[in-house]
């Protein structure tokens, strides 16, 4: 037997190797994601098929690295191989690569359609959404369903969204700041705009996020599956207070909602 | 004979042509490279105040209250402050430090000595573009000192409308056009580097040096320089109309109807996507420019510590070229949410995956070479094998992104952050670290200390671990990015403080870390142990040269080169090495 020669090192390395492996892989287990409140469970499906995918492929590499690290660091040895390639191990690996990489191009894509792409549905409740340094503004449109046009113009102090006054459409439109109030198991549009600058209107417990671009109105939907209190974040840098900018989303029971809503009308016809 | 030296000696200049205005690639490859040290100090310096406020915000730090009055009042940072810093680490990290450290110089001090010429084909365009990046980076740290409202704060991307109005926020005043000024003289210093290097490998390869016979060190150099070349032009024209947008009244990214602090604003008609477009246009393949030369460093200083051939080098060499060019038309993965076209979307989602396929290649090639070899744990191949796990760590997070349904939850969260500091920051800056240690005795003629060396690679290996991987779980919750107060006002990011605590003090670690390389680096320039010609038992033409190498390289009789670099192990030869100018009839004789 030939005494190894193989660096004290080497143990070490592969040491730190196996510990990114068991450290990096045994905390995915933990649920890491705030538990789903919306109708996109197609993202957290195809994510957990990823955590698993590219799981493997991690603890795979990682390892057998740390494992080659260790087995080849034996000074003993006369030569290294001289192995400049393989076609059939070549071809196996980008092969291989590429079709995971297709079923998860098909798969992403698909959800992309389903929760991005996908119209909604024509009963669905509409709710515009201003952002704006730094707070959440949110408008429903009155009974006749129909929101008041809006004009940067008209912004004053009492009407800091710039309703058009002249559009009797506006009448009646319910104006709430910070707080939205949506009804359980109902669809909503949320169409986002932005007065100044870009913010993102992000729900991380929805999976929802959408930049609030000035100059676009830009709408995305989904249905609010568990009645609760989310807070609501802004995830684009928007200035000074970008830190300040949180909104509450409550997600309440219909006739919870019918009466928030009465009890916001009331507040703004007060004003 | 004699007339030779003579002449040879005589075209060596005085010292302030030598060492200062040096028309010379390996002075102007060291100027980049120390200069880009200092800025890397700088920047991380940034990040650990940035990390300071993050596990304790607002809390009161009455020493730096001291020495920063303005910017602590009380002890405790302004959130002006903080959006500075981070702008600024940003910036100065990825392109004067990384891409100025990978390409400016180990670009230029790499490229002629690995091709086996005098120097680059153009001397004076190369002092220029020095003197140029240092203008830029000069321009950018004096925002510091004189722009009223602080330097740029509106990210290292800059969106508009927040960077083109003043009102917006306070490092829109002057700062913001500092930035632009400063990224000018990059993007011009970077042009003149990039058309010298392609230049310069097209066109002055020693006899006999083919295409595939170069090391992976100058086809990824090359190929960087090109993709720079067709990328920064956009970029360009972004910072022009910006400009124009802040100071002179266009409307390129102002839509009409802004209302911003209390006014609307006379704006019409322009687009805050356009410039995302611009921006990513560049900043993609920006990040495979300070991405590919580590990967090209890495191929190389492995296979010289395994002792054997670089695994698959066509294939190297195949996916080097796809990625600069795929790097053309995935931009918009960073634009996932932004409000573009949801079909572009699709389009983007598919080609980022696209891409991933000649990234897994080269980390399979490496791990190809890794079997069988006879591995030497040097300090540079620490840093090399180092490399490869965090390469593979970024990569796999990298795919959750490219997923575009899956980047609606984690786009602008730490998990990017984590995703881009393992692969596009953390890869490139071990790449660097390997690769300063691998050609310094080529630099200076001396070694430098590998105890040193070892005790710095194990403390930031393991420490950037500690830093980056946790992040993740921060992003998967939602946390995210760019918050002054993470838990002043988000209750649901409370429970995860504890982890930005840990975060914080294993950066302080990693960051206090980088001094022991710094120390180290010029410690042993003057006090290292001398170098030899070949330290490593390396094949590359650089390592047929005395260390430092003479002012002309090869003096105007170049070498001839008989095979590729990587002839480690060869059979019949009797050194487990094989210089690239020893031709087959030479090898048995095995004088070299």
């Amino acid at each position: 037997m030939k005494t190894s020669k193989r660096p004290l090192e080497a143990y070490f390395l592969f040491l730190v190797f196996i510990l990114i492996v068991v450290l990096g892989s045994a905390s995915f287990f933990k649920k890491w994601m705030p538990p789903l409140a919306s109708n996109r469970i197609s993202i957290d499906q195809m994510m957990t098929a990823l955590f698993i995918v590219t799981g493997v492929f991690f603890v795979g590499v990682q390892g057998l690295t740390g494992y080659f690290i260790w087995k080849y660091s034996n000074q003993n040895v006369e030569k290294a191989a001289y192995v400049s390639g393989s076609h059939a191990l070549e071809i196996t690996w980008t092969l291989g690569t590429a079709v995971i990489l297709a079923v998860f191009g098909v798969w992403s894509v698909r959800v992309w359609r389903k929760t991005v792409i996908q119209p909604p549905p024509s009963h669905a409740l509409q709710v515009e959404v201003v952002a704006q340094q730094f707070s959440w503004n949110f408008l429903y449109p009155n009974q006749d369903g129909v929101f008041g046009k809006l004009n940067p113009q008209y912004i004053s102090f009492l009407n800091p969204l710039g309703l058009d006054p002249k559009d009797p459409a506006s009448r009646g439109d319910i104006w709430t700041k910070d707080n939205l109030y949506l009804p359980v198991g109902k669809p909503v549009v949320l169409k986002i705009r932005s007065l100044d600058v870009v913010h993102s209107f992000f729900v991380p417990d929805f999976r929802v996020k959408q930049d609030a671009v000035p100059g676009m109105a830009i709408s995305t939907w989904f249905i609010p599956e568990k009645k609760g209190k989310y807070e609501i974040a802004c995830s684009q840098f928007c200035g000074r207070g970008h830190y300040t900018m949180r909104g509450t989303c409550y997600v309440v029971s219909q006739k919870r909602f019918r009466k928030e809503l009465k009890h916001l009308r009331k507040e703004d016809e007060g004003e | 004979m004699e007339t030779k030296t003579l002449e040879a000696h005589h075209k060596i200049p005085g010292f302030w042509r030598h060492y200062i205005f040096s028309t010379n690639h390996k002075i102007i490859g060291i100027q980049y490279l120390i200069t880009s040290f200092f800025v890397a100090l700088t920047a991380a310096g940034m990040a650990m105040l940035i990390r300071l406020e993050i596990a304790w915000p607002e809390h009161s730090w009455p020493l730096l209250g001291r020495i920063f009055p303005g910017a602590f009042p009380g002890g405790v940072m302004r959130p002006e402050v903080y959006a500075a810093l981070f702008t600024m680490h940003g910036t100065l990290m990825v392109f004067f430090f990384l891409s100025a450290a990978l390409v400016g110089g180990f670009g230029n001090f790499l490229i002629p000595l690995q091709i086996g010429a005098d120097d680059m084909a153009f001397p004076f365009l190369n002092m220029l573009s020095y003197w140029v990046y240092l203008l830029g980076f000069l321009v950018m740290i004096s925002s510091f000192f004189f722009s009223p409202g602080g330097p740029a704060s509106a990210g290292w991307t800059s969106y508009p409308p927040l960077s083109a109005i003043k009102s917006a926020v306070a490092g829109s005043n002057w700062g913001q056009s500092f930035w632009i000024v400063g990224m000018a003289f990059f993007i011009a210093s970077f042009t003149m580097g990039g058309l010298n290097f392609v230049t310069t490998v097209l066109s002055m390869r020693a006899k006999g040096l083919n295409m595939m016979r170069l090391p992976l060190t100058t086809w990824a150099l090359f190929v960087t320089a090109a993709v720079g070349i067709f990328a920064f032009p956009a970029l360009t024209a972004a910072v022009i109309m910006l400009f124009l947008d802040r100071h002179f009244g266009t409307s390129f990214f102002l839509p009409s109807g802004l209302y911003v602090a209390g006014k609307l604003l006379n704006n019409k008609g322009g687009s805050p996507l356009l410039w995302q477009h611009l921006f990513w246009f560049l900043g993609h393949p920006e990040v495979y420019i300070v991405m590919l030369p580590a990967m090209g460093f890495t191929s190389d200083i492995l296979s010289t510590f395994c002792r054997k051939p670089i695994f698959g080098y066509a294939a190297m060499v195949g996916s080097i070229l796809a990625i600069g060019s795929l790097s053309f038309i995935v931009w918009g993965h960073h634009m996932f949410v932004s409000g573009m076209n949801p079909y572009l979307g699709m389009f983007f989602d598919i080609t980022t995956l696209i891409i991933a396929v000649p990234s897994a290649i080269k980390t399979f090639n490496w791990m190809a070479t890794l079997w069988g070899g006879k591995i030497q744990l040097t300090t540079p191949m620490l840093f090399a094998l180092a490399f490869i796990s965090l390469f593979v760590t970024g990569g796999l997070s990298g795919i959750f992104l490219a997923a575009a349904p899956a980047d609606i939850q984690l786009h602008d969260t730490y998990f990017v952050i984590s995703h881009f500091h393992f692969i596009m920051a953390g890869a490139s800056l071990f790449g660097i670290l390997g690769a300063t240690n691998f050609w310094f005795p080529k630099m200076f003629g001396k070694m430098m200390n590998e105890t040193l060396g070892k005790l710095h690679f194990w403390i930031t290996f393991i420490t950037y671990y500690c830093v980056f991987f946790p992040m993740m779980f921060l992003g998967l919750h939602g946390e995210m990015r760019r918050l002054y107060d993470p838990i002043q006002y988000y209750t649901m990011f409370k429970p995860l403080q504890p982890i930005n605590v840990f975060i914080s003090i294993n950066a302080f670690i990693l960051g206090a870390a980088q001094l022991i390389f710094a120390f180290n680096f010029f410690w042993s320039m003057f006090k290292g142990k001398k170098a030899s010609s070949n330290p490593w038992n390396a094949n590359g033409l650089e390592w047929t040269l005395p260390s430092p190498p003479p002012y002309e390289n090869w003096e105007g009789e170049p070498p001839e080169v008989y095979r590729w670099p990587y002839d480690y192990s060869y059979p019949e030869a009797p050194k487990d090495y094989l210089p690239q100018i020893v031709p087959d009839k030479a090898i048995a004789a095995g004088n070299f």
